[in-house]
């Protein structure tokens, strides 16, 4: 099996221990993985602001650099869900269709294809919070919403109680969206603000020490809301902790 | 009209700290109280997707439901009126009032008349026009319209309230008992309920095979409206329809427990035909809704009931307010029917969303709001209606993106210097990050760099 290892812009720039953890990972479960060195970006940013024509060279050349692999597979549900959901900026050939189908957002490619069950090299001896993202929650449905009449589901919960020494502490409003939202962030910076503000207070409140997601957007927007008001919680990818780092 | 500015107008309602924290929290009890409720009910899923299926049938079969509802409320006794557009809907109401030489009309609340401004038209003419329920009143006396359609003053604190009310009423300045309050408000309302020569009301729900309307209120105002006066006119959407009685069991348990957590409305009112003595009047009307339904995108829209439920659960609504975008019509439904009203004076709206998808999730009749959201943004996009900064940041991104090379460019020496991309472009954006965020650091390696140490050879 041939894994195309998409590793989004925001975390190649500003986040490559995300990208390394994703990478090792993978390469623990005995996968044939690589990563085209000509990546750039999904399209999303482009695509949410409705600019289909700007989203299309984007598109395009993710195509063009992962349309030999089996699998596709990148640490962010909300990248992953542009491709799923969104990706048609360009003509949607058996080539495109057959590539969107085969991109995965890791925990749910941990989880349900390569069904890994156990991460015994992996320990945390942490209080976390976990941050689902909306894309997660409510597009690719890694985890139940509490809106939704449904039995409790939570594909990163099942592999973070793995981990050894994990502890886990629920805020008030588990799935309230964090405020990132992309360019909604700038363009609604005042909202944007507010809603971070508003989710990193609520994980202290719950004593959290770690924020943990599988969307490290979220967790950049997120962070850079603690740091400017002096809340005292640290951030962390899923992919770092089910790879071992400790803290 | 000038393209409104949700995000500064966000801006000056989360400035009020104390106003912010209530409105927020406020609501988001009523998404619990409203989660319970629906957790309650084990087929409330399977309900969910039953009244979205009958009201696309209807919706789909419009023309005919119309014409049988019309057939049998005039069977009944009942005058029907046809509006084509806002316009069409006060000069009939104005009619109808006039020729009976109404001066006073007590209304209970209807987001319909609001969209087509019918107070003031009204009251230019002469004709006093009393909201009877109390937080449209309020709004009515603060010169304000309503900021949610099911709480209309939620984003007021009770000390608003109390000036409002010493303001306009001549209540007690400074005393914000909540009780005196509301009791003041129903004291002086009640005698324009006795004075009054009509009585208005909106509908929930029209139903076709017997051309009765049912109205779900919890003050009671609706029935003393209608009643008490000896003309009742009702104002109904077009898009109000169900096919037959039965439905309205699927309808009348999702509503209130959608908007408000609670079982049920207090009153449950259904209105047939006119009492003894007394004239019933419908006006059907039309505003931009037949247009709608011949929107291949955004047709779904027009099954909305109403609730409010994608208001309370949306993050963004909760902590900007109704008022900030500038229609009848605010949060999550309100930004995918506001840009039918005025395309480029609501072309930010959709913007004003970070897709987060809950309100979908929590609508009763299941409309696919956030993808409406989603799409809207392309059609602001091709309509030519995104603000310049906007256009040209996603110009340059494209480019960038499009191109290996002129990527690494953008990246490689401090995640800012960005080649090609235009300077206001990129002060805009880290300004507006870095305002109340910190940026993030940039590593001493991509993880493109890294790979190429680390994996190079293969």
């Amino acid at each position: 099996m041939k894994v195309g290892l998409f590793i989004p812009c925001y975390v190649d720039a500003f986040f490559p221990e995300v990208g390394i953890a994703t990478l090792e990972i993978l390469e623990h479960c005995g996968l044939d993985v690589s990563y085209p060195l000509d990546q750039t970006c999904c399209g999303q940013p482009m695509g949410n602001s409705g600019c289909q024509d700007d989203a299309a060279p984007a598109e395009a050349l993710f195509v063009k650099n992962f349309k030999e692999f089996d699998y596709i597979v990148g640490p962010s549900g909300s990248c992953v869900h542009h491709i799923r959901a969104h990706f048609d900026a360009i003509p949607q050939t058996e080539e495109v269709t057959k590539l969107r189908a085969a991109t995965y957002e890791l925990v749910e490619f941990l989880h349900d294809v390569v069904k890994l069950k156990a991460f015994p090299w992996a320990e945390f001896p942490h209080k976390v919070g976990l941050h689902n993202s909306c894309s997660t929650l409510r597009a690719l449905r890694t985890a139940s919403a509490s809106e939704i009449d449904e039995p409790p589901f939570s594909k990163p919960m099942n592999l973070l109680r793995q981990v050894r020494g994990i502890e886990f502490v629920t805020p008030a409003r588990p799935d309230e969206c964090c405020g990132f939202g992309g360019t909604f962030s700038v363009f609604e910076e005042p909202v944007s603000a507010k809603m971070g503000y508003d989710k990193v207070n609520d994980h202290a409140r719950a004593g959290a020490e770690y924020i943990v997601s599988a969307d490290m957007s979220c967790l950049m927007h997120q962070k850079g809301c603690a740091e400017r008001l002096g809340v005292r919680v640290k951030f962390i990818h899923i992919a770092q902790i089910l790879n071992g780092a400790r803290a | 009209m000038k393209r409104l500015d949700h995000a500064e107008a966000a801006s000056r309602f989360i400035a009020s700290t104390a106003h912010e924290a209530f409105h927020d929290q406020r609501l988001w009890d009523l998404r619990q109280k409203r989660d319970r409720e629906a957790h309650h009910i084990p087929e409330w899923e399977a309900l969910r997707e039953l009244a979205s299926r009958i009201k696309e049938h209807t919706l789909s079969n419009l023309a005919g439901y119309l014409e049988a509802f019309e057939r049998n409320a005039t069977a009944n006794g009942v005058k029907v009126h046809w509006a084509r557009d806002a316009a069409e809907h006060n000069q009939i109401v104005h009619d109808i009032l006039s020729e009976r030489s109404a001066k006073t009309l007590v209304k209970s609340k209807s987001m319909l008349t609001e969209e087509c401004d019918m107070r003031p038209f009204l009251e230019a003419r002469g004709i006093e026009v009393i909201e009877t329920d109390l937080g449209e009143r309020i709004q009515q006396l603060d010169d304000e319209p309503p900021s949610h359609i099911v709480v209309p003053a939620v984003h007021k604190l009770r000390g608003d309230v109390s000036e409002v009310f010493a303001r306009t009423l001549g209540t007690e300045p400074g005393n914000e008992d909540v009780h005196y309050l509301a009791e003041s408000q129903r004291r002086t309302t009640r005698p324009y309920f006795l004075a009054a020569e009509a009585g208005m009301t909106g509908a929930n729900f029209a139903v076709a095979e017997t051309g009765a309307f049912v109205v779900c209120t919890n003050e009671g105002n609706a029935d003393l409206s209608a009643n008490l006066p000896k003309l009742h006119i009702a104002s109904i959407g077009i898009e109000k329809l169900i096919p037959r009685t039965e439905h309205l069991g699927v309808f009348i348990r999702l509503l209130s427990r959608s908007a408000l957590g609670s079982p049920i409305t207090q009153y449950t009112s259904h209105f047939r035909s006119p009492r003894e003595g007394a004239e019933m009047h419908i006006v059907l009307v039309d505003h931009g809704r037949s247009a709608r339904l011949g929107m291949a995108d955004f047709w779904p829209a027009l099954k909305c009931i109403r609730c409010g439920a994608c208001m309370n659960t949306c993050p963004v609504y909760r902590r900007s307010g109704g008022l900030s975008y500038g229609a009848t019509y605010s949060g999550p439904i309100g930004v995918i029917i506001d840009p039918t009203f005025d395309i480029r004076k609501y072309s930010n709206l959709p913007f004003a969303s970070t897709l987060n998808g809950s309100c979908t999730s929590v609508c009763p009749v299941k409309i696919n709001i956030h993808e409406q959201i989603y799409k809207w943004r392309r059609v602001m996009s091709e309509k030519r209606q995104l603000p310049l900064v906007k256009k040209a940041t996603m110009k340059a991104a494209g480019q960038v993106f499009g191109s290996p090379r002129l990527y690494r460019a953008a990246i490689s020496a401090t995640g800012m210097a960005i080649e090609g991309l235009p300077r206001f472009a990129i002060y805009n954006w880290f300004n507006k990050w870095g305002r109340q965020r910190e940026v993030p650091d940039a590593p001493e390696a991509t993880f493109r760099a890294w790979y190429l140490k680390n994996r190079g050879g293969r």
